[in-house]
């Protein structure tokens, strides 16, 4: 299913870029959306079969497109472009973010130096960008987890009962103000002050 | 696609570039740094390596490991058919490429240099080199021909260069039995099973794609000595070999019954109860009779291997593996293990797969607790001897991974490893431990090297293995494969020297 979705969002993100290209006035986003869709794609040979959730893909591609396609009516209203994000580490200290619409929480957390591994770089292989939504509400407003994801929260460390995959989070209007917690377990040591460099 | 592979290309390099020299604005290049060693370039070798750079700036991280390329299990133990999970590749060939980083393969703790030599060489040690070898049952007959340890199949169909003589015969038989039901069991039941059309646009390894391609494997069966609420596979990884088209299984209804036990086991244990529901379901759904030409699965619960069955004539090959009934019996909260019922049942096969369990090997000056197969250590310290006594310890030299605690977990688990095992050099660094780099500064990557030059041993450093890997993905694109992997040490370090 990887592969698919993957270039689904890669197919989503250039052809954006294209449309972009005549339009200057967004050439602000541009800019940002370039490193996150470049950093994501898995360098690795993906399996070039299609396997699993062909639903799940196409509603997220929907919704990246739309996405698309609502910032270049040019209304140029960040509010309905970007939401409110809070990261919360392991000392209780909250970094607030901005999340552009369609943008997982992992990418989010690594365009804002936020310390979230991804070992398998979104494609639904790993559990290590587990984060835990603070508020039951918020978590409510999440489509239900799909079974793939489901298999890798098992392999979570720290599970709680609003778990998820930061990839699989997708920043939408409904989940400005949210507050996403790292697990304990998933944070890196700091040594002697030492605060730790993303990646 | 081309163009978007171009794109993506194209983007990532740049990225890569800018990262690159924006490091290098922030490095502090110390003339005697903290120089450290990391034995074995897998999950835990290089999770722990890339710790290390973070919380000491300065620090030198040297990788070696035995074979000329790196990743460790991630490439010869990872199934050919899961990509997404190598992508962590990735973000190893990133610590690697780090300037404080080094990778040397084709040097082997023991034979290119001692532990002794590495302890003199280096502030601080850490052993990662994982499970190399296998647990045995210790059950007649275990050394028939026709009976392997799954490590042994899946670095074969992974082409790992110590792996490709195995050559397991296919073709005269038409089943086969694996002895454990954790996910590698199920790997390879999955690899046995799985249409070859499928595995061709993989990364599997020629030689058995020629095999399977050949195979007359039609009947494969995973046996457990515990039923389904113990079963030591994950949801994923089930649900995968479950989905297999055209496949049918079998689960004996009658051993889906649970007792009061393990309703507790399924109560608390969220992988237990997702595995049990799937294990279920599918025992429900599944047609009663395979059609003629379908290939089976069967989940045997409840059996263990009593002694395995010579074909007769002193063929030495096996036929078959004698099991015995088991049932359940707790022995304290939540656990609860097979003891033998005296009633016996045989399986008839050709061709056995034992999936019970890796195991460490020691090294020369190591002190190794035989019994639990890893070094005895705390939060990865060390301890000079396997008394347990804590303050006896074994200055400068850690573990982490599979050495540390024990062949189990994924490879996440090692990210928790690492951290850990980082934790106690820091704590050692800071508390004054570890030998001062000011007053005691020692020859690190350049006296290593060095040494090996005197010994010609070559070392493999990780610009050669990027040889190794745009050559293999150069081969694998003639036959529309991701990679053709070079299997033999010949071809690789022929070509890392290119």
């Amino acid at each position: 299913m990887s592969r698919s979705r993957l270039f689904s969002r890669i197919g989503a993100g250039i052809v954006k870029e294209l449309s972009r290209g005549q339009c200057t006035a967004f050439y602000r986003t541009s800019l940002m959306q370039r490193p996150y869709s470049a950093r994501w794609q898995p360098q690795v040979e993906l399996h070039p079969e299609t396997k699993g959730h062909q639903g799940t893909i196409s509603q997220k591609h929907r919704q990246f497109s739309s996405t698309a396609t609502g910032s270049d009516s040019a209304d140029g209203s960040d509010l309905n472009e970007m939401i409110s994000v809070a990261f919360v580490d392991k000392d209780g200290e909250e970094t607030d973010i901005k999340v552009p619409i369609g943008m997982s929480m992992l990418e989010a957390a690594h365009e804002n130096d936020i310390e979230l591994e991804g070992a398998c770089e979104g494609s639904l292989a790993c559990s290590t960008c587990h984060v835990i939504v603070t508020d039951m509400e918020y978590y409510n407003k999440l489509e239900d987890p799909t079974d793939e994801e489901n298999d890798m929260l098992d392999l979570a460390f720290g599970l709680t009962e609003t778990s998820r995959l930061g990839c699989q989070v997708i920043a939408k209007p409904e989940l400005n103000g949210m507050r996403v917690a790292l697990p304990a377990a998933t944070r890196n040591f700091a040594v002697d002050g030492y605060v730790p460099k993303p990646h | 696609m081309a163009i978007f592979d171009q794109a993506i290309r194209r983007l990532s390099l740049s990225l890569s570039l800018s990262r690159k020299s924006s490091s290098l604005s922030f490095s502090t290049l110390s003339s005697n740094p903290l120089r450290v060693c990391v034995v074995g370039a897998g999950p835990a070798g290089f999770y722990t390596a890339e710790k290390m750079l973070k919380a000491h700036q300065g620090a030198e991280v040297d990788i070696i490991d035995r074979l000329p390329t790196p990743f460790g299990l991630v490439r010869s133990g990872v199934a050919p058919d899961h990509p997404e999970t190598k992508i962590v590749m990735n973000q190893f060939s990133k610590a690697a490429q780090h300037e404080r980083c080094s990778f040397f393969g084709n040097v082997t703790l023991g034979s290119s240099v001692s532990l002794s030599e590495l302890r003199e060489l280096y502030h601080v040690v850490v052993l990662a080199y994982g499970a190399e070898s296998d647990r045995a049952l210790g059950i007649p007959g275990e050394y028939l021909s026709g009976i392997h340890s799954a490590r042994e199949f899946v670095w074969w169909y992974n082409g790992h260069p110590d792996g490709k003589n195995l050559s397991p015969d296919l073709k005269s038989t038409d089943t086969a039995v694996i002895l454990g039901q954790g996910n590698v069991a199920l790997d390879v039941a999955r690899i046995l099973l799985q249409s070859t059309s499928v595995l061709a646009k993989t990364d599997i390894a020629s030689h058995a794609l020629e095999a399977l391609e050949q195979s007359s494997i039609r009947k494969v069966y995973l046996v457990g000595r515990r039923g389904p609420a113990q079963a030591a596979c994950t949801a994923k990884e089930l649900r995968e070999i479950l989905g297999i088209k055209d496949l049918y299984i079998h689960i004996n209804e009658v051993d889906l019954h649970k007792s009061p036990e393990d309703e507790e086991v399924l109560k608390n244990n969220r992988i237990h109860r997702r595995v049990y529901e799937l294990l279920s379901k599918a025992a429900t759904s599944a047609p009663s009779h395979p059609s003629s030409s379908q290939r089976e699965l069967h989940f045997v619960f409840f059996r263990k291997p009593d002694r395995f069955l010579d074909s007769g004539e002193g063929s030495g090959r096996v036929a078959g593996v004698h099991f015995e009934k088991t049932m359940l019996k707790a022995v304290g909260p939540g656990k609860q293990i097979a003891v033998g019922t005296g009633s016996y049942e045989d399986l008839d096969c050709g061709l056995v797969l034992k999936s019970i369990g890796y195991k460490s090997v020691s090294v020369d000056g190591l002190p190794f607790d035989n019994e639990k197969g890893v070094v005895p250590n705390i939060k990865g310290r060390v301890l000079a001897d396997t008394s347990g006594d804590p303050t006896q310890l074994e200055k400068g030299l850690y573990v982490c991974g599979w050495l540390k605690r024990g062949p189990t977990g994924i490879i996440a688990t090692n990210l928790y490893c690492a951290e850990e095992t980082v934790a106690s050099i820091s704590e050692d660094v800071h508390q004054g431990e570890i030998a001062s780099t000011s007053t005691f500064p020692k020859p690190g990557r350049q006296g290593l090297l060095q040494l090996l030059d005197s010994r010609d041993v070559r070392a493999v450093p990780f610009s050669a293995w990027e040889k190794i890997d745009s050559e293999e993905r150069r081969l694998g694109s003639l036959r529309s494969k991701p990679r053709e992997k070079l299997t033999t040490y010949e071809n690789l370090l022929k070509v890392a020297t290119e």
